[in-house]
This record gives structure tokens, C-alpha cells and sequence, in this order.
């Protein structure tokens, strides 16, 4: 039996898991049109491959991968490319992104696709087939999989993280409940690539249904599922690291230097429909849930209609205001439902002020402490909010704010309502902000200096070729002698000529021809 | 008598080889406070300040010759860090100059350019590709946006500097605000 570890602080939200869970995964109908972001991902948006008026096959890839950190986008359904153009996408600036829109023929025609045999194929083959089919972690961070599934070097744990930590979303939880044989077959691939000494399956004690459904699918396997106790954030990458296996990833650090390699079980799904079956990322299961008449999770294509979901769920109630995409917590607030479902769209709540009611204005902060008590990372909040107000980032930085894992755990507890997670990704843009402005003055410094060097070698160069022209031009002495003789001889010559010819004036014309 | 100078002598040898070898070995090239005030410039190079680039300015302010206050890219913000670390007060410039200009790179319109080489040789990032009588195009990653091109150009509207608009990449979380509410009198 393994003994379990806990992380510092973490909170208890009410779970509002029961209103999507009990019913089985609908598969939503293909929409008239899909909207298809190619910034579905950590890195380098995809490059189009497609122009407007272009026909596409369901599986066909629409926009490649640009770059090491970037992956594949491929196209829904069948159809026809109506717009390649900034569309509206779920960010929190609210700034439209490059999107194709394609509009379906109904046929939803397959492209050529074929499996990859894991086992016999070379490891590079694979992880470039998982590239290609455009697979990214689909817990929200929507990190390109195959860059995890590459690290080099002994590997002592493959976490695969089912917590589902995040109140209202279901979507993993109905996954593991339907799918868990495939899910285990995604994770003999991850197996058979990562090479672990040990597997674990974390899963949050909320949902012993689907913790039994994975027992039974992974008995007499090296694989151990594992109930971990409910708590927010569990399902954090760190976190759930430091609960199986008690290893703590280094402030700025990834995971794979501690030797685990983490990833959620809906990607793993992903891994095994791309591998075993070579069908690319473009579909998976989003909750809706919230304030919609029937909550339920539905298997949808990406690129598909919030309203389409909203309407296989009976409609949004009429006191919705709002939408999240993701979870109450960590999910990002949408102003409408003129949006589409992207990789990461683990979750869509519609959302009213009865449901979530809107937050009481700030008071000061009263140094509680409470938020560093809830701090999963074991920041202390009220300092760095006091930073951050200050304008002091260096020092924001020195407490480590970009360990900061924007959970809102602090903000939850915080008496005196402070919206700490909002100072905080305030102080990370602005200081990323000031380290790229930092590089590019660099790049000009360095720049700058190489051209004055340029002009300067050039100016010596140019000085140096003068030199040699006009010390061409002034002769010594000797040359001066040396060339007036020679002038002296040829002049001897001419007139010994002169006399030859006077003596022979009948000279062959012939003769003269040739010498010329 | 005679001890006490023996000893003095010897003391003042060994501590005048110890600061002997150390201004050799720890000898500092040039002056570091140039380096420092370069580091907190902009590095646009733009000669807004009146010198010919960033370092010469640099220069002139650690010799005490100009003011931290003229840096027009940098702004406030690069001013008094160096105000700071000259050890001057820092007085903001007067006139309109006090704010900086929004982030610009130049474009060349392609129609327009005759290939004259003018705008290559004024770049002080050699951000300008081209040669004689070929059109010339700009490298926007390397461009600073100086705009010391512009004035350059013997041709009309052919440099435009084309403000960088905001996108996913490059958009900042604000400021947390919250909306002012009016609280009403009772009567």
C-alpha cells in the first residue's frame, strides 16, 4: 500500500459535481459551422494551411505546428473553408485571434488516417505521429504532449492526473466511468514510451465510481489507481505530484527534473484515439453545466458553438448573465456565448448572479494571514499583494510570484475579499513585459555596437586602399632612372629601325602584317 | 630607533606590492558607471537626447555633462533609475516630450522606394535590408522603431512608422479597479 503525502494549504469549495455526472456522455451532433482557433495551444499558434474556398476532410490538417513548442490543428468534419480571419476566442483580453471557419457538408468524410504500432515503430516515429495529430494536454495548461512525452533520461513516476479537482466539471469523471479500457491502453503507450518505474493514477475520493471503473479496467496491470483525498487544488500538476509521490518539482521547475512526468487522463484518451487509431484531435468531452436547464457532458467536435452545447443541455435559464469556460475557479469569465469549443474547453457554466454571486467590494487587507495559509505553493499572498500595490515588482519577483499557480485559493478565504489573483497576473504581465523589453534592448545594443564596428573596419579598409593607390602614384628615385633609360632604349630602337627601313624601303608588306 | 624605521619600511613595502599587484590584476577597463546607465536605456539609439546613440549618452551623463531627464523612449521610468543612480534629482522635461510616444516600427512601402540606400545607412540596427536600385524592406523583430529613417527617405510616404498593435502575444492584465459607486444622501 502506498502511503499518501498532502500539500501545504488547499481549500474545500462546495463540488456541485452531482448536477452533470449521472448521465452517460451524449454525443453532440456535428454543427452547420466550426470555428477552429489556431492558438489551441502553449507556444507558437499553428501556420494555415488553408485558404478560404478550400474543401477539407474530417481529420485533415488545417493549420501545422510552427516551431519546437507548437502543435497540429486539424479539421473537425468535412466541409468547406468559408474564412480564415481573427475571430472571437476565448481570452481574457477579449482580442479577436486567426480562426478557419469551416462550414460542413454533412458527409463528415474521413481523411486517410492509420494507426502507428507503438511497440515495433521507433520512439521518434510516435512522438512525431502524436505531433502531427495535434495532441495537448487537455487539463486547461494545453501543453504540446509529445514535448512531455520526450524527456530524456530514467524516468521514476508517470503521474496521470484524474483529480478533477475543479467544482462543477465532471468531464474526466464521466471519461473514466465509459472509456476506462482505452484510457488504460493510452496509458500502456505512455508506458511503453516514458518507460516509469511506476504508474500512478490519482483520483479524487468524490468520485469512487469512476476510481472502481479504473481498478477493474487496469487489474493485473502495472498500473495503481490511486483515491486521493478531495481537496483543492489536487488536481494541480505540483500538487498532485507531491501527494503521490511526496517529491516537490523546484520553484521554476518542470517535473521531469524530478523524474515524474505528469499528464491528464482525458489527454492519455487522446494519445490512445491518435495512436491506436489515427484519428487526430477533434473531438472531447465538455461539461455544460451551470445554470442550463439539463447539465450533462457531451462529446463535441472542436470548433463547435457554445450555443449549439447550451442547447443539447435545454437552453440556458433566462437570468444568465455570463459564461466561464473551465471551472469557477481557475476558468476564464466570457461575456457571452459567441464562442467555440477549443481543446482546453474542459467545461462551460453558464453562470447567473443568483449562482455565483458578484464579489462585495475590497476592503484593506487586515494581515489575516489566511491566504498564506490556503497558498498550495506556500506563497504569502498579503506581501506580494502589498508589492504588487507598490509597484515594487523586482521585490514581487524575489517572493517568487511567478510560482504563483493562479488556483485562487487566496483569494477564496481572503475576509477581506481582495482579488489577490488579479494583482498577481498583473505583476507576472508586467514583469514578463519588462524581460522581454529587456531582451530586445539587448538585441539592439549588440546590434548597434556590430554596425559601428562594420562602419569603422569598412572606414580602415577604404584608408588603408587609398594609402595604396597614392603610394602607387609617387615613385623613388631608382624607378625614376629605371624608366627614363628604358624610355632612352626604346627611343635607340626606334631610330636603329628608322635607319634599317631607310636602307631597305622595298620591305614585304607581308612581313610588316605579321610583326603587327 | 633604527627598529621602528626597519619595520615601517618593510610594512609600507609589502602593503605598496599588495596595492601594486592589484591595480594590475584587479584593473577596471573603462568606466563601469557607463555600463550601468547604458543597461537602463531603451537601446532605441533613436539620438532623440541629442547624441548619437544610446552609449554616447550614457557617457555624457556619467560625466556629468547631460542631464538622466532627456531619454524620450524610455521616459520617466528610465530617467529617474538613472537619476537614481548618478545621484542627481530627477527633473521631468518640460514641453510635450514628457510622454513617450507609443511603440512604432517602420514599414516601407515597396511601390514607393527607389532603392537609394539613404534609410540603410541611417538605421542604427541594420534592420533594413537592400541594395542599390533593389527594393528595400525592414526586419520589424530587430526594428527599435527610432524612426531616424523616416527624415532619411528623399521620397515622400514611402517610411510610414506603423504603431504595434496590441494582440494575445503582447496584451497585459490590468490593474485590479473596481467601479466607483455613488452613495446616495439620506434625506
Amino acid at each position: 500500500m502506498r502511503t499518501l503525502h498532502t500539500f501545504h494549504g488547499g481549500i474545500h469549495p462546495p463540488e456541485h459535481k452531482a448536477e452533470s455526472n449521472a448521465q452517460p456522455i451524449v454525443q453532440a451532433p456535428v454543427s452547420k459551422r466550426l470555428t477552429v482557433s489556431l492558438r489551441q495551444h502553449m507556444g507558437t499558434p499553428a501556420k494555415p494551411l488553408v485558404q478560404v474556398g478550400d474543401k477539407v476532410l474530417k481529420g485533415q490538417m488545417i493549420g501545422e505546428p510552427a516551431g519546437f513548442l507548437s502543435a497540429a490543428v486539424h479539421a473537425p468534419t468535412s466541409g468547406t473553408v468559408i474564412a480564415v480571419e481573427p475571430m472571437a476566442v476565448p481570452h481574457p483580453s477579449g482580442l479577436p485571434d486567426l480562426c478557419v471557419e469551416i462550414e460542413a457538408d454533412g458527409e463528415d468524410r474521413w481523411i486517410d488516417h492509420a494507426p502507428i504500432d507503438y511497440q515495433t515503430a521507433p520512439t521518434q516515429a510516435v512522438l512525431d505521429h502524436i505531433r502531427n495529430c495535434g495532441v495537448v494536454g487537455l487539463g486547461g495548461a494545453v501543453f504540446p504532449t509529445h514535448i512531455k512525452l520526450g524527456v530524456q533520461g530514467q524516468l521514476d513516476t508517470l503521474v496521470i492526473n484524474a483529480a478533477e479537482c475543479e467544482p462543477w466539471i465532471t468531464s474526466d469523471d464521466r471519461l473514466m466511468r465509459e472509456r476506462a479500457d482505452e484510457i488504460v491502453q493510452g496509458i500502456e503507450i505512455l508506458q511503453h514510451l516514458l518507460q516509469p518505474k511506476a504508474t500512478l493514477v490519482g483520483i479524487e475520493d468524490n468520485k469512487p465510481e469512476a476510481v472502481s471503473a479504473m481498478k477493474q479496467a487496469a487489474a493485473g496491470k502495472a498500473i495503481e489507481i490511486l483515491a486521493v483525498p478531495t481537496l483543492y487544488p489536487t488536481g494541480g500538476e505540483k500538487q498532485l505530484i507531491k501527494i503521490l509521490t511526496g517529491k516537490e518539482v523546484p520553484s521554476g521547475g518542470r517535473p521531469y527534473q524530478i523524474g515524474v512526468v505528469c499528464t491528464n487522463v482525458a489527454t492519455v484518451y487522446t494519445v490512445h484515439r491518435a495512436v491506436n487509431h489515427g484519428e487526430p484531435m477533434i473531438s472531447r468531452v465538455v461539461t455544460i453545466t451551470g445554470n442550463v436547464k439539463q447539465p450533462g457532458n457531451f462529446e463535441a467536435r472542436i470548433g463547435t458553438p457554445l450555443d449549439d452545447l447550451l442547447a443539447l443541455a435545454g437552453g440556458a435559464l433566462p437570468d444568465t448573465n455570463r459564461y466561464i469556460m473551465g471551472g469557477p475557479m481557475m476558468g476564464m469569465p466570457l461575456p457571452d456565448s459567441g464562442y467555440h469549443v477549443q481543446k482546453g474547453s474542459n467545461c462551460f457554466i453558464a453562470a447567473s448572479d443568483a449562482l455565483f454571486p458578484p464579489e462585495p467590494a475590497a476592503m484593506p487587507c487586515t494581515r489575516c494571514t489566511h491566504c498564506a495559509e490556503a497558498c498550495p505553493v506556500g506563497l504569502r499572498p498579503y506581501e506580494l499583494q502589498w508589492f504588487i500595490r507598490g509597484k515594487n515588482f523586482d521585490k514581487a519577483r524575489t517572493y517568487n510570484v511567478f510560482d504563483c499557480i493562479e488556483c485562487g485559493c487566496c483569494s477564496y478565504v481572503c475576509s477581506s475579499n481582495i482579488p489577490l489573483v488579479q494583482y498577481f497576473r498583473y505583476a507576472k504581465s508586467e514583469l514578463m513585459e519588462r524581460d522581454r523589453e529587456k531582451r530586445a534592448a539587448e538585441m539592439a545594443r549588440q546590434r548597434s555596437e556590430l554596425k559601428q564596428q562594420r562602419l569603422e573596419r569598412e572606414k580602415a579598409e577604404k584608408a588603408a586602399k587609398l594609402a595604396a593607390a597614392a603610394a602607387a602614384k609617387s615613385e623613388s628615385p631608382e624607378e625614376k632612372a629605371a624608366k627614363q633609360a628604358a624610355i632612352a632604349a626604346a627611343v635607340e630602337r626606334a631610330k636603329a629601325k628608322k635607319a634599317e627601313g631607310d636602307a631597305a624601303p622595298e620591305a614585304p608588306a607581308e612581313t610588316i602584317k605579321e610583326e603587327a | 630607533m633604527l627598529t621602528a624605521i626597519i619595520v615601517m619600511a618593510c610594512i609600507a613595502v609589502v602593503l605598496g606590492a599588495i596595492l601594486g599587484f592589484a591595480s594590475i590584476k584587479f584593473k577596471v577597463e573603462g568606466n563601469p558607471i557607463v555600463n550601468q546607465i547604458d543597461a537602463l536605456l531603451p537601446q532605441t539609439q533613436c539620438g532623440q537626447c541629442g547624441y548619437p546613440g544610446c552609449r554616447p549618452y550614457a557617457e555624457a551623463v556619467a560625466s556629468g555633462e547631460a542631464t538622466p531627464n532627456l531619454c524620450i523612449p524610455g521616459g520617466p521610468g528610465a530617467g529617474q533609475a538613472i537619476a537614481d543612480l548618478v545621484g542627481v534629482a530627477y527633473e521631468p522635461p518640460g514641453g510635450d516630450s514628457a510622454e513617450p510616444a507609443p511603440k512604432a516600427v517602420a514599414f516601407i512601402e515597396e511601390k514607393a522606394c527607389i532603392g537609394c540606400t539613404a534609410c540603410i545607412k541611417a538605421c542604427p540596427v541594420d534592420a533594413i535590408i537592400g541594395t542599390t536600385k533593389q527594393v528595400h524592406t525592414i526586419i520589424s523583430s530587430v526594428c527599435t522603431g527610432c524612426g531616424l529613417c523616416e527624415p532619411a527617405c528623399p521620397v515622400e510616404e514611402c517610411i510610414i512608422m506603423e504603431p504595434v498593435p496590441t494582440d494575445i502575444s503582447t496584451w497585459k492584465w490590468k490593474y485590479p479597479t473596481y467601479e466607483v459607486k455613488e452613495v446616495k444622501k439620506v434625506a
